[in-house]
């Protein structure tokens, strides 16, 4: 396989057949313009700098790669290395992404900021970067998901946001997308909307993946300082795919490491109640590109189910849904008991508690680790912490909050 | 020449504006649907719009959501809102039916087979809201094959260098969506839409249909001076929810009298 990994999606937006701007018409001329703005500024020296500074002084950037000794013992298998995105401010990779968002916002003298959120990772994320270049924001978020990640609402409202509670649909991330689009269609000359994942129409999945991919850079080279070589397999989860693509992207052209997104199998895939379109979807159209959906046989979408907020959307970005179809990546999926033990087993064995989204990684690195050998090397990436997930565990696990 | 050419060129001689209206197919139930267009003809309607439900209609306000979900509820699909389309053109050959929708209910169905089974049953034309002329190949062969006409979407951001595209891939006529915003908003600048319709009628020459946030007859009047077409939605569609009640005796008579609304405030602009 010699495909050119850097010469995608092309100049529409396309990776392969998935991609692409399926979009209104009247926010045709503002994803040209973003386009048009975005190409020139990201060879932009200027631009580059701005941002590596923010990233190193604002975010904390690089971020870790800590080698999770005691937990990879356990398992009695590959080394396991965390990326630890974690630490990042905020408590995830989302951050990264906004910071970049938020500097071409202010280039194109936008003066409101909307954002759809699912675990609230991604409404922090942007309500932080708001408040400190001090624009209005306005975040979307499922009202299912504002009940179950309480602590996130709280933050977002204290960052000065207005945290709008979606009640159409399947009140879930999918739901806060199309509210944000409306927004965005209404509001469209003093408004930039900063797309939480690698989603949505061009240039978004290039350029929120072009943002995330500083994880995969700095991993690429920790591993190399730590190791000495390459690692033999990569795992993130997979909600939208922005971390995943994260950590990959710098990884694609490297032939010998493979690549594992882990998506949510919720109560199983068997049942019909998860949030899984790489590993049971079809490809159709959704939220402004061509990729792999939760849908029925006419074409309407299908609620999803999972434990974890964020990684509950019946979509995906589309550039998975060519690196599944060319075979570069291998699309897996986790249920929500599997993620939940992952969540205890990481927090007992390393003191970290991970995110639930995240925990569906850690849960394929308990299966993946032991089939591999003892000088064999992972990189998971911990794409965020726990903190906001307390409410759904202490009711599962019984206690008091 | 198209069923939706030859009426514009009709309406055109007598020197009339046509008056589109939408209804979502399904909405209230599914029984209603072909009744409803019927009426809408009775009514005035000189071409019909009929929303094809989808679970995630981004473009549209809180009223035309309501109904799209007030249709799934009854699982109303491409294929029966076709099979409606079949039912009504056994008694009326004559009005053009636009078809207005999402893409991925046509993606499900394959591009191809839509378009023959959309020609078959009496379909006229498509609109696909999240469809614009740079992703058309392939959707655009299909319905030119099957004869149908492509409508698409102009809207106030439309750059100067888009307009070619729609003039040269679009038919039928041009839907001038009137306001930034979703299906149902409500500030229409009549000076505004002026304007925006005579930089259009410089760069297209296919019709003009005006529609988004046209409420009532004073807002048609307005309209029907600057477009070929004044297209209302959500103003009827309002009326269907306050309206639903186990027969739809109470739905037909509102419609009706909103719809006398639109066509007198037409002709009255037409008149002058
Ligand atoms: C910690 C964390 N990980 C992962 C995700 C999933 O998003 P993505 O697939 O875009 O990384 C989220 C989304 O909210 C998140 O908060």
């Amino acid at each position: 396989m010699t495909v050119d990994f850097s010469k995608f999606p092309n100049e529409h937006g396309h990776f392969g057949p998935y991609g692409g701007i399926f979009a209104p018409e009247t926010l045709m001329a503002a994803l040209e313009q973003l386009n048009q703005e975005y190409q020139s500024l990201k060879n932009d020296s200027a631009f580059l700098s701005e941002l590596s500074d923010d990233l190193r002084d604002y975010v904390g950037r690089p971020t870790p790669l800590y080698y999770a000794q005691r937990w990879s013992e356990s398992l009695g298998g590959a080394k396991i290395y965390l990326k630890r995105e974690d630490l990042n401010h905020t408590g995830a990779h989302k951050v990264n992404n906004t910071i970049g968002q938020a500097l071409l916002a202010k280039r194109l003298g936008k003066t409101r900021i909307i954002a759809e959120t699912g675990a609230g990772q991604h409404g922090v994320a942007s309500a932080t970067v708001a408040a400190r270049l001090g624009l209005e924001c306005v975040v979307y978020m499922g009202a299912d998901d504002v009940v179950r990640q309480a602590p996130n609402v709280a933050r977002m409202k204290m960052l000065g946001a207005k945290v709008v509670a979606v009640e159409s649909g399947t009140r879930t991330l999918k739901d806060a997308l199309n509210e944000a689009m409306r927004d965005w269609v209404t509001n469209v000359d003093d408004t930039f909307y900063i797309i939480g994942t690698v989603a949505g129409p061009h240039p978004y999945p290039a350029m929120v993946r072009d943002f995330q991919a500083v994880i995969g850079r700095e991993a690429r080279q920790q591993v190399l300082e730590k190791e000495g070589k390459l690692p033999d397999a990569l795992i993130a989860c997979v909600g939208g795919g922005s971390n995943a693509i994260g950590l990959f992207h710098e990884f694609l052209p490297d032939e010998g490491v493979a690549i594992y997104g882990v998506e949510a199998a919720g109560h199983g895939l068997e049942t019909g109640q998860h949030a899984a379109p790489l590993c049971a979807g079809t490809p159709g159209v959704l939220h402004g590109n061509r990729t792999y959906l939760m849908q029925d046989k006419n074409g309407q979408i299908i609620g999803t189910h999972s434990i974890s907020a964020g990684l509950d959307y019946p979509g995906v970005g589309p550039e998975h849904a060519w690196l599944k179809d060319i075979g570069r990546a291998n699309y897996v999926a986790i249920d929500d008991e599997e993620a939940l033990q992952g969540f205890r087993d990481l927090t007992k064995y390393e003191g970290i508690i991970p995110a639930l989204e995240t925990s569906h990684a850690i849960a394929y690195a308990t299966k993946l680790a032991p089939t591999m050998d003892k000088d064999q090397v992972i990189i998971v990436n911990l794409s965020g912490r726990g903190d906001k997930d307390m409410n759904t565990i202490a009711q599962i696990e019984g206690f008091e909050f | 020449m198209s069923r939706i050419q030859k009426k514009f060129e009709a309406l055109k001689a007598q020197g009339k504006t046509a008056l589109i209206p939408y209804i979502t197919a399904g909405d209230p139930n599914p029984n209603a649907t072909v009744s409803l267009m019927h009426l809408l003809v009775s009514k005035g309607a000189d071409m019909i719009e009929l929303g094809v439900p989808f679970s995630d209609p981004m473009a549209d306000g809180p009223v035309i959501q309501k109904a799209v979900e007030r249709a799934l509820k009854h699982n109303v699909s491409l294929d029966d809102v076709l099979e409606y389309v079949r039912v009504f053109r056994e008694q009326d050959e004559h009005t053009p039916v636009i078809l207005m929708g999402y893409l991925n209910p046509i993606e499900a169905e394959g591009y191809e087979a839509f378009s023959a089974a959309a020609q078959s049953v009496g379909v006229d034309a498509v609109l696909t809201v999240d469809m614009p002329p740079e992703e058309s190949m392939g959707y655009l062969e299909a319905l030119q094959g099957a004869g149908l006409d492509r409508v698409y979407l102009v809207s106030p951001t439309t750059p100067e260098s888009r307009l070619a595209a729609v003039n040269e891939k679009g038919s039928g006529f041009v839907y001038y969506v009137s306001l930034k915003g979703v299906t149902g908003s409500s500030e229409l600048n009549a000076g505004d839409v002026a304007e925006q319709v005579n930089r259009l009628r410089g760069r297209l020459s296919l019709p003009i249909g005006i529609g988004f946030g046209i409420r009532n007859g004073e807002a048609a009047f307005e309209m029907a001076q600057l477009g070929d077409a004044v297209i209302v939605g959500s103003a009827l569609v309002s009326l269907i929810e306050a309206n639903a009640h186990e027969d739809l005796y109470e739905v037909e008579l509102a419609l009706g009298k909103k719809m006398t609304e639109f066509r007198a405030a037409i002709d009255r602009a037409d008149a002058q």
